[in-house]
């Protein structure tokens, strides 16, 4: 177990490695050097440009040296939890994110939460009730849920609750504790404001989500140790419960590798579209204006989301899981 | 020679079939070709049929977008900010009339300094048909004014309202469908190509290179793709025509779709390639292009169809939410997604439902495809 967990943990760094440097070639596509532009920008505007900061920034982050040496530069200093500068805002990157990256962890995990328990019920029943009216109607909502992109689905909502409630349903927190110190009345704020983009968000996760496990807990239902188990008298739900359902939920574990990544794209979409104070909305706007250091970090920090996740959900399931093979080479 | 050992000889030739006759029926099932069993079974997938029909009369109305159009693309209507749609009527005051619909009478709210639109039921203005209105370029090349419909002499229609410009919104939804439903198939066709290409190598060749496209595989699906489509586009020069930010914007499409197709190819080859024809063709000299081409691809290539299928609306909603952020397509350009930056300000979609109107499209072909590539999937295996 140890040697598969050293394993599996050089596999996530080197893979954050590549990760890294591929998101620092990206966010430098865009041609020009973004320092220069702004001087150039502010000098035709006649302002004064303070050329000691910009030379003291400059040097701070190596923008005069070569790509490969930026690189390391950035690298090291993300190590260190120094995110970079965001010259557009003209703050380092931690104050322009400060509380949205916990804020963004919170309505990723609670998405997938939201994912797992309306999934694993609806699921179940559908499967135990095949060809039911219930099995139908459930099916038929999971399409719609599946292919109402969930941007637009953020829209009809946020345009039915102002026209129909006259409410809003944007942001992530009463507006008077914006820029304030968490406490508990702001955390209990949160929460109240979490209900509408966690069931957003998580509309299509869980739309896919039980279409596999009844495929997967339907394979199960019919097969021969159940049948002995069912003659040998064992009451249907210790039946269900204790062999078919368990076999059905690896994949059910195995999947958060597909999951994460869509929850997480999902929810930037769906901040920005809602306003929410995740790392979302900062994100289009330093892309647009070639913040390369806040997008970077942003994306980074995305990517780094991800990566955990499902190095989280690979332990579980290696743990849960007997006939997972522990040690290398696959079966050819 | 006694009469008890002499053998019967039919005097009939030899009918091997004699047995096992076939009806003209089962004849017509034995030597129906793959493709042939693919549509028989996609056919009884009404759900698959009736969702090709509507996406076929989609992409035809692609082609003769200016025909459809009441209105031309950058046609303006000055009068007529944010009018809300009028609704074709039939009958006036009990009387047959045809189709046509009420004038709109504006007037200003001096209080909330909004225009207000209301029907004027006295003016009737009758819709014209196979007429000429606005002037436009068919496809850019051919002058022309032919339309399906027209407004009546000096009236409108707006079907679906008008935007903040005053130009109308179903017509420029249907030219919105041109950019839209093609952004999908150009972006397919190139991730088809790259998806069979490195998945091919990769299962055809194993060893290190099939280790190195597994990894790339690997790292390419942990990142969310969203984020990542969002960076690509960012990336493409401002200075760049519309038209090439068009073709850009399909390639980064794809170059982040590929890695789910390339995996399905190599998963295939990796088992067809130890198959005893593999073998014997390669014996025999074939070339591995050949060998993939001609023995191993055809063996999945109905699954292939419809794993593309399924992921074409993937394709269509990702070029919305781009250009919908502002990162993707810019005008003159126009797509759904263009014209939904409009909705994004919640106030003007409350008093202005009616900008909302080019999502419907977009879920309708989203679920059409979806629908389609299921039965396609149903159906890619007809000999099971």
């Amino acid at each position: 177990m140890l040697n598969y967990l050293a394993r599996r943990t050089l596999v996530m760094v080197v893979t954050l490695a590549i990760i890294s440097a591929l998101v620092f070639i990206i966010v430098n596509l865009p041609e020009g050097d973004y320092l220069s532009s702004v001087i150039a920008e502010l000098e035709s505007q006649g302002e004064n440009v303070d050329r000691q900061k910009i030379q003291f920034l400059r040097e701070q982050y190596g923008l005069d040296q070569p790509l490969w040496r930026q690189y390391l530069v950035w690298v090291g200093g993300l190590l260190q939890g120094d995110l970079g500068f965001s010259f557009e805002l003209d703050l380092p990157v931690q104050d322009v994110l400060g509380d949205r990256i916990f804020l963004t962890i919170v309505v990723n995990f609670f998405s997938v939460l939201f994912i797992y328990i309306v999934a694993f019920p609806i699921g179940v029943y559908s499967a135990t009730h095949q060809y039911s009216w219930g099995d139908y109607g459930l099916t038929f909502l999971g399409f719609l849920g599946l292919a109402t992109p969930n941007f637009l689905l953020a829209l009809i909502l946020m345009y039915a609750a102002n026209r129909f409630f006259g409410t809003s349903i944007g942001t992530l927190m009463a507006p008077e504790f914006l820029d304030q110190p968490m406490s508990f009345a702001k955390a209990l704020s949160i929460l109240e404001h979490l209900a509408a983009p966690v069931i957003i968000i998580g509309t299509a996760g869980t739309a896919g989500m039980i279409r596999r496990l009844r495929a997967n807990l339907l394979d199960e239902l019919y097969k021969q140790y159940v049948v002995t188990a069912r003659a040998k008298g064992l009451a249907e739900g210790k039946l269900l419960v204790k062999y078919p359902l368990r076999m059905a939920l690896n994949p059910f574990i195995a999947d958060i590798g597909n999951l994460l990544p869509q929850v997480v794209s999902g929810s930037v979409i769906v901040s920005i579209v809602m306003g929410l104070e995740t790392v979302g909305p900062p994100l289009v706007r330093a892309l647009q204006s070639q913040d390369f250091f806040l997008s970077g970090a942003v994306l980074m920090f995305v990517a780094v989301l991800t990566v955990i996740g499902m190095f989280l959900s690979d332990l579980a399931l290696a743990v849960l899981d007997p006939r997972i093979r522990l040690t290398g080479g696959a079966a050819k | 020679m006694s009469d008890g050992n002499r053998h019967f000889v039919s005097s009939e030739p030899f009918n091997p079939q004699q047995i096992e006759a076939l009806t003209a029926e089962q004849e017509k099932y034995f030597l129906a070709s793959q493709w042939k069993m693919m549509w028989w079974r996609l056919k009884r997938h009404r759900l698959a049929v009736a969702s090709g029909i509507v996406l076929a009369i989609m992409y035809f109305s692609v082609v003769i977008t200016e025909f459809l159009a009441p209105y031309e693309l950058s046609a303006r209507s000055e009068d007529f900010l944010h009018a809300p749609p009028q609704g074709i009527h039939f009958f006036h005051e009990g009387d047959f009339v045809g189709p046509f619909v009420y004038g709109l009478d504006q007037t200003l709210n001096l209080e909330t300094l909004q225009r207000e639109y209301s029907v004027n039921r006295d003016e009737v203005q009758p819709l014209r048909f196979f007429c000429s209105g606005d002037p436009y370029r068919f496809w850019g090349m051919v002058e022309a004014d032919f339309h399906l419909v027209c407004p009546a002499e000096g009236g409108t229609l707006f079907l679906l309202g008008t935007d903040r410009l005053g130009h109308d919104m179903w017509s420029r939804i249907l030219y919105g469908a041109r950019i839209s439903l093609t952004v999908g198939l150009i972006g397919i066709t190139l991730s088809f190509i790259l998806g069979i290409v490195i998945g091919g190598l990769a299962g055809y060749f194993g060893g290190w290179v099939d280790n190195l496209v597994q990894r790339v595989i690997e790292i390419l699906r942990s990142l969310p793709e969203l984020p990542l489509w969002m960076a690509l586009s960012a990336a493409l020069p401002a200075r760049w025509s519309p038209i090439l930010v068009y073709f850009g914007i399909t390639l980064i499409l794809a170059l982040v779709d590929w890695p789910g197709l390339a995996r399905a190819v190599r998963s295939k080859l990796l088992a067809l390639r130890e198959e005893d024809f593999t073998t014997a063709a390669t014996l025999m000299g074939a070339k591995p292009s050949r060998v993939i081409g001609r023995h191993l691809l055809p063996n999945f290539m109905s699954h292939l169809i419809a794993s593309a299928t399924l992921s074409i609306p993937t394709m269509i909603l990702a070029e919305t939410a781009l250009s919908f952020l502002g990162l993707g397509l810019r005008p003159p350009i126009t797509s759904w997604g263009v014209l939904l930056i409009e909705a994004q300000n919640i106030e003007a979609v409350t008093l202005f439902p009616w900008l909302m109107t080019p999502m419907v499209p977009v879920i309708i072909v989203v679920l059409a495809f979806n629908f389609l590539g299921d039965g396609l999937r149903d159906a890619a295996d007809p000999y099971k």
